[in-house]
């Protein structure tokens, strides 16, 4: 996966064209850091805990997600490259984020992570003031960028889901049934953003011509919440539809719903409301000059 | 571009085979006004099938002719107006307000008819659903 133009950061100076003695510094941090590896990670899955972050994980997880991790920082200083990084961030993000996992917590595991390495640093180089402030020369870079690499992807593989989440919605496309000659229902169920309201009323509009229809009932029980935009969408589909000949009855407004449409000063005279999806069936088959009668009366009395 | 206007027993049927020139529009309101005095017709028909775009001036011809119509005595039905151009027109806030419309030519003739009888009845004072 290629990272857009304005996302990318500037790439670090290439490992050979550093100073020899930079190359050599992050050498001396690369061993020192695969030597202690197994102290350094415990210490970190410690913090990790003491900071109370990825509780949506057991021990175990963490311990196995803290071991890769670790790995592929070290791995990032080394080579000077990210790629890799990046993919295994993408990677872990897609698994963790639907545990539950959030942004923060990411970003504060990443921080502990280099917060641990770089007192080790401070441990071992003590005694060297100038070579410890050389050693840190070299590491803080390297750090900051893959703690920016880890935390971005992060953020990104959240944005592709909720993405995905979004098309899948309006994918839940709602199907226009007919239900008797000349008769179709449009049952809209969930959030109505300005795309689907458009796709809904490109929909139902082909459908009118299609089947026919005479009357339209438009059921909306299954709409939480409505703003002006989508009001008007709706009034706009009223009159559209009636512009092909058909009538529409609305139903199913919520209390809510009512109210909002008289507070926004939506013109309601052209729209026909009946409060239940059974009423407005009703009312459209008696426009289409239908009459239901329990079978009883139907049959001639000897 | 002169739109055909045929008679159909009391109805005049007016059907655009294909775009129109404002000239055209005009054009097709005079005749139409006169051939409902002329004819004496109950009824009038404009079929816009044919037309993939309406825009303001046609919108408002069509109000004209149905308005100007009523006035010596005939009801105007609007038939044929296709999905794609209802929906541009309730965006562009085109409306046809107090204008009758239908599906299509069958169903604006069934209208007319509908009408027709309403006035019979209540001329007589019988309502009668036939």
């Amino acid at each position: 996966m290629a990272t857009k133009g304005k996302d990318a950061l500037p790439p670090l100076p290439d490992p050979q064209a550093l100073s020899e003695s930079t190359a050599a510094l992050l050498r001396e941090l690369v061993a020192h850091l695969r030597q202690n590896r197994t102290q350094l990670r415990e210490e970190w899955a410690r913090r990790i805990t003491r900071a109370q972050l990825l509780t949506a994980m057991t021990e175990e997880e963490i311990f196995a997600e803290a071991t890769s991790v670790y790995d592929n920082y070290v791995e990032a200083l080394e080579t000077g490259t990210f790629e890799a990084l990046q993919a295994y961030a993408r990677n872990l993000s897609e698994r963790i984020i639907p545990r539950g996992v959030e942004t923060h917590e990411v970003v504060g595991i990443v921080l502990l992570l280099r917060d641990v390495l770089a007192r080790s640093l401070f441990a071992k180089y003590h005694e060297d003031f100038d070579k410890l402030n050389r050693i840190l020369d070299a590491y803080e870079p390297a750090a900051n960028r893959i703690a920016n690499t880890v935390a971005v992807g992060f953020v990104q593989e959240r944005e592709r889901i909720i993405r995905q989440q979004q098309e899948a919605i309006r994918e839940l496309s709602t199907p226009v049934l007919q239900v008797r000659e000349r008769l179709l229902i449009l049952p809209i169920i969930g959030v109505i953003d300005p795309q689907r309201a458009r796709q809904l009323t490109e929909q139902l509009l082909r459908a009118i011509r299609t089947n026919r229809a005479k009357v339209v009932v438009i059921d909306i029980t299954g709409v939480a919440a409505m703003d002006s935009n989508v009001a008007n969408h709706l009034v706009q589909t009223v009159e559209a539809s009636r512009l092909l000949g058909a009538t529409v009855i609305v139903t199913g407004l919520s209390p809510e719903i009512a109210q909002t449409l008289v507070t926004i000063g939506v013109d309601l005279s052209e729209m026909a409301t009946v409060g239940d999806l059974q009423g407005g069936i009703e009312e459209a088959e008696r426009l289409l000059g239908y009459k239901v009668l329990p079978l009883e009366e139907v049959t001639p009395k000897a | 571009m002169e739109v055909p206007i045929l008679k159909q027993g009391h109805y005049l049927i007016a059907s655009i085979q294909s775009a129109l020139t404002d000239a055209d529009l005009s054009q097709l309101r005079e005749a139409l006004i006169e051939r409902v005095g002329r004819f004496r017709a109950r009824g009038v028909i404009v079929d816009v099938t044919a037309l993939d775009v309406m825009d303001s001036f046609a919108v408002r011809t069509l109000r004209d002719i149905a308005h100007m119509a009523r006035l010596r005595g005939a009801e105007t039905v609007i038939v044929g107006i296709q999905p794609e151009v209802a929906f541009a027109m309730v965006q562009l806030g085109l409306t046809l307000k107090g204008v009758s419309t239908a599906l299509d030519l069958e169903e604006g003739l069934l209208f007319l008819d509908q009408q027709a009888q309403l006035r019979i009845e209540r001329g007589t004072g019988r309502i009668d659903r036939g």
